[in-house]
């Protein structure tokens, strides 16, 4: 199990990370998310034995790992954007741990590893001929192939591009399972961290500010800007969070609202129905290939978004009322 | 079409002052030797090489050479790790020190060795005055800052992460180096290798002044051959000899160089503090600048005492002829001399340098243009193959005469060593001109800039930095020019190099004196001009 207790690194004076404490369990896989330059990957190449903290301790089953170098603690560190060896081949780049250690049959080895990421048969290639996605699976399966303690991915998908980035994330995400390897992945994207974390660490100016399960994380953003970088579109505070709540029986300071939140009703017969007193104008309609998304000004709250239904013809101008789903809003605590 | 007249227009120039002043003047020495009577005799030739003492000279050149590079190189290494990788204080000043040797001027380099090692100088103890180690030493001296340039440059801007990737696979530091480290400097390693062989195999001034004609290398033999012995087939003969062995030399460099995957990643890392890991680099790198400076030391302290007094009585004698009047003019005269001649042929290298490199650079449309483009690179590097005595030799047989005698020429010595210079002009330039993008140039002209204003907003404002270096260093060359310049000078207006050459040959105390104080007066003036050069230049030289 990796532990971090209250960690700090700066540069040159300039806190980079601040008492940072997590713990990564062994066969989890734990994502530290936030946005760029928060210090994630910082810690992610402190870990690695790459950078020096400044204070604060790591460590691995209760040893501290101050004084190891990177090469003595079978942490692999696979790079944003791979870096594998460009003057070797791709076979050569999987088997390049095995036969520093000096393994027996790293042929066979290595065409295994390429199977699981789905590469067989491009053990002669050169990496400069791969595509960015074969890039980023040869580069797993060199670092699994040091069968290391901890894989620690630095951005593993974000060179990809989207379509490539979903798949290759269900992949990486299944390939973890199957390997049973401890991880700890840094990343920018929530839609990555989702897709591969069971436990969710959230970073903001260098320190830690959330962690969790990942559903609790989701569920329960600690505060407005932790919701607004989890995905949800808006926060609502004071009398208009208890106006959207209150429609659905909730209480709160705050409310983080996802962009499906709010549905507009169907229009009711003599309009603004039972329990409708959230209504609005609609001021921008914005269709998508599964919904309609509405932006409506609701006197007292100010601007919401919403889903409407295809079928229902809004247009910008029109009243409308709007309904609260409970299960795509976030109850915020005191911000 | 246009394309084509542009480039032929651009290379005319270049192309014709080489034809005029290297192939004619080469060719001409060659034909000497094939045709010493007339008539084609390939005998003669086979004459000469089956000499024994023409294997003799082949193979001193060939294993000193080797020797020299080997050390150059394992000395240059730990220099290039220690300067261009770690950030300590001190460290542009040591950077700039160990480029110095490389502009020396050869003859230079020759009497300060000559002062440190003979008996009863500093380092007389050795005993090695005179012998071949003696040579090996000056042709490491001269050459490690070649390699310490080009492979801390390659080094410089050599991404750290794919070593930390090694790193974080298991790899120990040692085992980064040898798969990850060496395999990306192998390029720059194996051309500054390649370069400092062709540099010793060459080596004129410091293997003369130093072994005199008891050892003597391919170079120094054709010197021997022409102006002592008067033999010009044998010394046609061995310049054929060597125009193919650094023919073939290049060829084997440049396959040997080859690799793989020749994209590098560059990022230009910032420069660590130096580690405990690297203390054996920092002391090679200290122990380098001494045995660099110690020579240098030799030299000045021993200029500076007569009669065993501290006194500057040698450089007062630099105004007269010397003892017995061995010279025909002063050494300021000299002085002046070079210095005249060496801006002529600053300017010189550097318009053909220029046109040169602006032809090379440019992106070839077919691949007609890219081959032809391939052929001109190679004929303007001939220069950098040729020894400067057989150029300085073929000058004085076809341009002596009619239809072109330029004996009088003023521009004679300037174009000899601006043709030797070119070489270094060309590769310093190349580069900048090549790493600029050539969609900055396209950006430039989609917003309307024509040609000429595209020039002055994307080129000009790049490579201005590197053409004054590429001038400092032509400059500095220039001015320790001695293979050609030994041939072409007149008695009447010689160069401070020929002067100091002189005056070592002649006996007398008052005459080595004045060489030694001539000497440190050129190698203060050289080192002025490229520690001058050092502190206008961008920050590296590989990284863009």
């Amino acid at each position: 199990m990796l532990s971090l207790e209250d960690v700090s690194i700066s540069y040159d004076g300039t806190p980079a990370v601040v008492g940072a404490s997590l713990e990564v369990p062994d066969g989890s896989v734990v994502a530290v998310l936030g946005p760029s330059g928060c210090g994630k990957s910082t810690l992610l190449r402190a870990v690695a034995g790459l950078e020096r903290p400044t204070g604060g301790r790591i460590g691995w089953d209760g040893a501290d790992l101050a004084g190891v170098p990177t090469h003595k603690r079978g942490f692999a560190l696979m790079f944003q954007d791979g870096q594998l060896f460009t003057h070797l081949t791709v076979a050569r780049n999987v088997g390049y741990a095995l036969r520093l250690r000096r393994v027996p049959d790293v042929a066979q080895r290595v065409e295994r590893l390429l199977a699981l990421v789905g590469l067989e048969g491009y053990g002669a290639r050169l990496p400069g001929t791969l595509s960015g996605g074969e890039r980023q699976r040869v580069a797993l399966a060199r670092s699994l192939a040091a069968e290391p303690r901890l894989l620690l991915l630095d951005e593993p998908l974000s060179a990809l591009d989207a379509g490539l980035r979903e798949r290759l994330a269900a992949d990486l995400h299944d390939i973890l399972r199957e390997a049973g390897t401890t991880t700890l992945v840094v990343t920018h994207d929530q839609e990555e961290a989702f897709a591969l974390a069971d436990r969710l660490v959230v970073m903001r100016e260098g320190r830690i500010v959330q962690q969790g399960d990942i559903a609790d994380v989701w569920a329960r953003p600690v505060d407005a800007q932790t919701a607004l970088f989890l995905g949800y579109a808006r926060v609502l505070d004071g009398a208009a969070a208890a106006r959207v709540l209150g429609v659905v029986g909730l209480e709160g300071d705050a409310v983080a609202l996802r962009r499906s939140a709010l549905t507009v009703a169907p229009e009711p017969a003599g309009g603004g129905g039972p329990g409708s007193d959230l209504a609005g104008t609609v001021r921008a309609v914005r269709a998508t290939p599964d919904a309609i998304r509405v932006v409506v000004a609701v006197p007292g709250i100010g601007e919401v978004d919403a889903l409407a239904s295809p079928s229902a013809r809004t247009a910008v101008g029109q009243q409308v009322a709007l309904g609260v789903d409970a299960s795509r809003l976030a109850v915020l605590g005191r911000t | 079409m246009k394309r084509a007249a542009g480039l032929v227009a651009l290379a005319a120039l270049p192309l014709g002052v080489l034809t005029v002043f290297f192939v004619l003047p080469v060719v001409g020495m060659l034909g000497r030797g094939l045709w010493p009577d007339g008539s084609f005799d390939p005998a003669a030739l086979y004459d000469v090489l089956t000499r024994p003492r023409v294997g003799r000279v082949v193979w001193f050149t060939v294993w000193t050479s080797t020797v020299a590079t080997i050390a150059a190189v394992l000395l240059g290494l730990p220099a290039a790790y220690a300067l261009h990788r770690l950030d300590f204080p001190l460290r542009g000043v040591v950077r700039s020190a160990l480029l110095v040797p490389f502009v020396l001027p050869t003859v230079v380099v020759g009497v300060a060795f000559r002062q440190l090692l003979r008996e009863g100088g500093p380092m007389g103890f050795l005993g090695i005055d005179g012998t071949p180690w003696a040579i090996l030493a000056g042709l490491v001296f001269f050459n490690v800052a070649v390699v310490i340039r080009s492979v801390g440059a390659a080094w410089e801007s050599l991404d750290r992460r794919p070593g930390e990737a090694a790193a974080a696979l298991g790899a120990t530091p040692r085992q980064v180096f040898t798969t990850i480290t060496l395999p990306a400097l192998r390029p720059a390693i194996v051309s500054s290798a390649s370069v400092v062989f062709l540099f010793c195999a060459t080596a004129f001034g410091v293997v003369l002044t130093i072994g005199g004609v008891r050892y003597a290398s391919v170079e120094t033999e054709i010197y021997l051959l022409t102006t002592v012995l008067y033999d010009l087939p044998g010394a046609a003969a061995l310049s054929i000899v060597q125009l193919l062995a650094v023919v073939a030399l290049l060829a084997v460099s440049a396959r040997v160089r080859r690799v793989p995957d020749p994209t590098v990643q560059r990022a230009t890392p910032r420069p660590l503090r130096p580690r405990r890991s690297d203390a054996p680099q920092l002391v090679a790198t200290a122990a380098l600048l001494a045995l660099l400076a110690a020579p240098i030391a030799a030299l000045v302290a021993e200029s500076l005492r007569v009669d065993d007094r501290w006194s500057l009585g040698h450089y007062r004698n630099l105004a007269t002829t010397g003892g017995d009047g061995v010279l025909v003019v002063p050494v300021t005269t000299a002085l002046r001399n070079s210095l005249q001649t060496a801006l002529d042929a600053t300017w010189i290298a550097l318009l053909l340098g220029l046109l040169v490199s602006i032809v090379l650079t440019r992106r070839s449309r077919s691949s007609t243009e890219r081959r032809v483009r391939s052929l001109l690179d190679g004929f303007f590097m001939l220069p950098l193959g040729v020894s400067a005595v057989t150029l300085g030799f073929g000058f004085l047989v076809t341009l002596g005469r009619e239809p072109l005698d330029l004996r009088t020429w003023p521009l004679l010595v300037p174009v000899a060593q601006a043709l030797v210079a070119l070489p270094l002009v060309v590769r310093t330039l190349v580069p900048v001109l090549a790493g600029i993008d050539d969609r900055q140039r396209q950006a430039a002209a989609s917003l309307g800039a024509g040609a000429l204003r595209t020039a002055m907003t994307v080129d000009v404002p790049t490579v201005l930095r590197p053409v004054v270096a590429a001038a400092g260093f032509a400059f500095a060359v220039s001015l320790g020019e001695f293979g050609a310049t030994s041939f072409l000078s007149r008695a009447d207006h010689p160069t401070v190099p020929v002067v100091i050459f002189r005056l070592i040959g002649r006996p007398g105390e008052g005459n080595y004196g004045m060489a030694l104080a001539a000497s440190v007066v050129l190698a203060a003036t050289t080192a002025l001009v490229i520690l001058a050069v050092e502190r206008l230049r961008v920050p590296a030289l590989g990284s863009w």
